[in-house]
């Protein structure tokens, strides 16, 4: 199991879940956050916004997937969110130890999906 | 003869009915996606900005100096020869520009209502452009031929009181063609964009419905037992109808709302405007209750059906409004309540009822297609909707570059 993180533009959450949903990649956490990479809050979308300092705004993304879903999940991630500008954002992969379904209190791969 | 209780009573008035612009911001703003508040309020602000001075250039003139043409031309460009003397044709008792400043904020409000139409995808360079020149080519024209000395509906016997067909039908049909013609914005299917604060909506009906009160009991011109009907019937209006429309909700959703209930209440302030100075209080219920029926089939049932993206309801509730609203007057009129005005079919005159037929199919033909002429000028000239990145990000952000709200602090 792995826990996946992508940082994204937020224009493009809805590509990105659309590319998401090609994949059956159905359950996804979404939030709105600040930040900023490389670019340091001059990329072309965010010029003149002074009022956020140099950070930006992004939408994070938290979705937990079984390991044959790992790969799908990424390459539909780049490819709703890929523009080949600066502040694109990024995606990390983390290990997941363990997964419980509040509702059943199954536990492990069964309760990803 | 300058009568000082009338000059008050309009110049109030006015200061009411230009409340209503700002009350319409909000009330359209709180409807949109957050990305795109700023935008709404800045295009309806602009407008007043704008209008208030092609008004006291030349938009006056047009629209109200005496003549039998296709408007009322340029005798009064730069308010040449409109004093501070009353003008007895068309109120005898307040300083003519006291009537004119009253008129400027209908000219104000009317193209600000068409926003709903396109919002949340219109260039803003692209809106000012068509907003001046459907100001002058549309607004000024048709308000001349209802109310203007010499106005071919006005002489025809067309009862408006203070606006169903020069602001709410006229703005209504153009909002449907501008929705027409710009076409739905992206990602409607996948993900229907919800109000993103429904406090503002009501706020908004709130400011429109106590502007309301100045732009129809001012539209008596006077204060007196005319402005006293007109009010009266105005709330008894809006309370029917918002009553009605949460009903209806009741009935077919299970639970009423407050979005539902702030549309029916200006679905009611639109549907009584025509005929808030000819009808007593009982057939002001029956418009009010009535005209939520036919609002909420026209939102709800019709839009779906045909799937225009009228993203605010422009159309579904100014132009539906506003179409039962002028033929209601030619049914419920009454002398008893006015006695310059006229009977309508239900008080024996059914020739009244012809008339405002006239008048209504005369304002959805000739704006109808004026406004898609303009629209396809304006396109042609400096192209009107914004880009699919741009219309992604947001309005505020790649139109005035700036935000409606923050993340932290």
């Amino acid at each position: 199991m792995k826990l996946i993180i992508a940082i994204i533009q937020p224009y493009k959450l809805e590509e990105v879940k659309e590319e998401l949903y090609k994949q059956e990649v159905n359950l996804i956490t979404v939030s709105e956050v600040l930040g900023h990479g490389r670019q340091k809050g001059i990329t072309e979308v965010y010029r003149g916004a002074k009022e956020t300092g140099n950070l930006l705004r992004k939408v994070r993304l938290e979705i937990a997937v079984n390991e044959n879903f790992v790969e799908p999940t990424i390459k539909a991630i780049i490819k709703g969110a890929k523009t080949g500008e600066t502040g694109d954002g990024k995606i990390f992969v983390l290990d997941l130890k363990e997964c419980i379904r509040i509702r059943t209190e199954e536990r492990g791969s069964v309760a990803i999906g | 003869m300058v009568n000082a209780g009338d000059t008050a009573w309009v110049l109030v008035s006015s200061a009411l009915v230009l409340l209503m612009t700002p009350g319409l911001a909000f009330f359209y703003g709180g409807m949109v996606r957050k990305k795109n508040m700023l935008s709404v309020l800045m295009q309806c602000f602009i407008i007043m900005c704008v209008l208030s001075i092609q008004w006291v250039l030349f938009g006056y003139s047009l629209s109200f100096a005496p003549g039998k043409g296709f408007w009322g031309g340029f005798g009064w460009a730069g308010l040449a020869g409109v004093g501070l003397e009353p003008y007895a044709d068309y109120a005898a008792a307040i300083p003519h520009q006291a009537f004119m400043i009253f008129q400027a904020m209908f000219a104000i409000i009317t193209p600000a209502l068409i926003i709903g139409a396109f919002a949340e995808r219109m260039k803003f360079s692209a809106f000012l452009l068509f907003t001046l020149l459907w100001a002058t080519f549309v607004y000024d024209p048709l308000c001349h031929w209802v109310w203007g000395i010499g106005g071919w509906l006005r002489n025809l016997g067309a009862l408006d009181f203070a606006g169903g067909t020069v602001v709410h039908i006229n703005a209504g049909i153009a909002a449907l063609v501008t929705a027409l013609v710009i076409g739905r914005r992206k990602n409607l299917d996948s993900n229907i964009p919800a109000p993103h604060n429904l406090p503002f909506v009501v706020l908004g009906t709130g400011l429109l419905w106590f502007g309301w009160f100045g732009f129809n009991a001012g539209s008596a011109l006077a204060a007196n037992g005319l402005a006293v009907n007109a009010f009266v019937v105005t709330n008894t209006a809006a309370a029917a109808a918002g009553l009605s429309w949460a009903v209806i909700e009741w009935m077919r959703n299970g639970k009423p709302t407050i979005f539902g209930t702030a549309s029916g209440a200006v679905a009611g302030l639109v549907a009584i405007t025509p005929a808030a100075g000819f009808v007593s209080v009982i057939p002001a219920i029956i418009i009010g209750i009535l005209v939520s029926v036919f609002c909420f089939t026209a939102v709800t049932v019709i839009k779906p059906k045909l799937g225009y993206d009228d993203s605010l309801d422009a159309f579904g509730v100014h132009c539906v409004g506003g179409l039962w609203g002028a033929l209601a007057t030619g049914l419920f009129a009454s002398k008893a309540v006015n006695p310059a005005g006229a009977d309508g079919l239900f008080f024996g005159n059914p020739k009244q009822f012809l008339i405002q037929l006239t008048a209504v199919s005369a304002t959805l033909i000739y704006t109808f297609v004026a406004t898609a002429v303009i629209y396809k000028l304006v396109n042609l000239l400096i192209g009107v909707r914004v880009n699919e990145k741009e219309e992604l990000m947001g309005l505020d952000l790649t139109q005035h570059r700036e935000r409606a709200y923050t993340v932290l602090e």
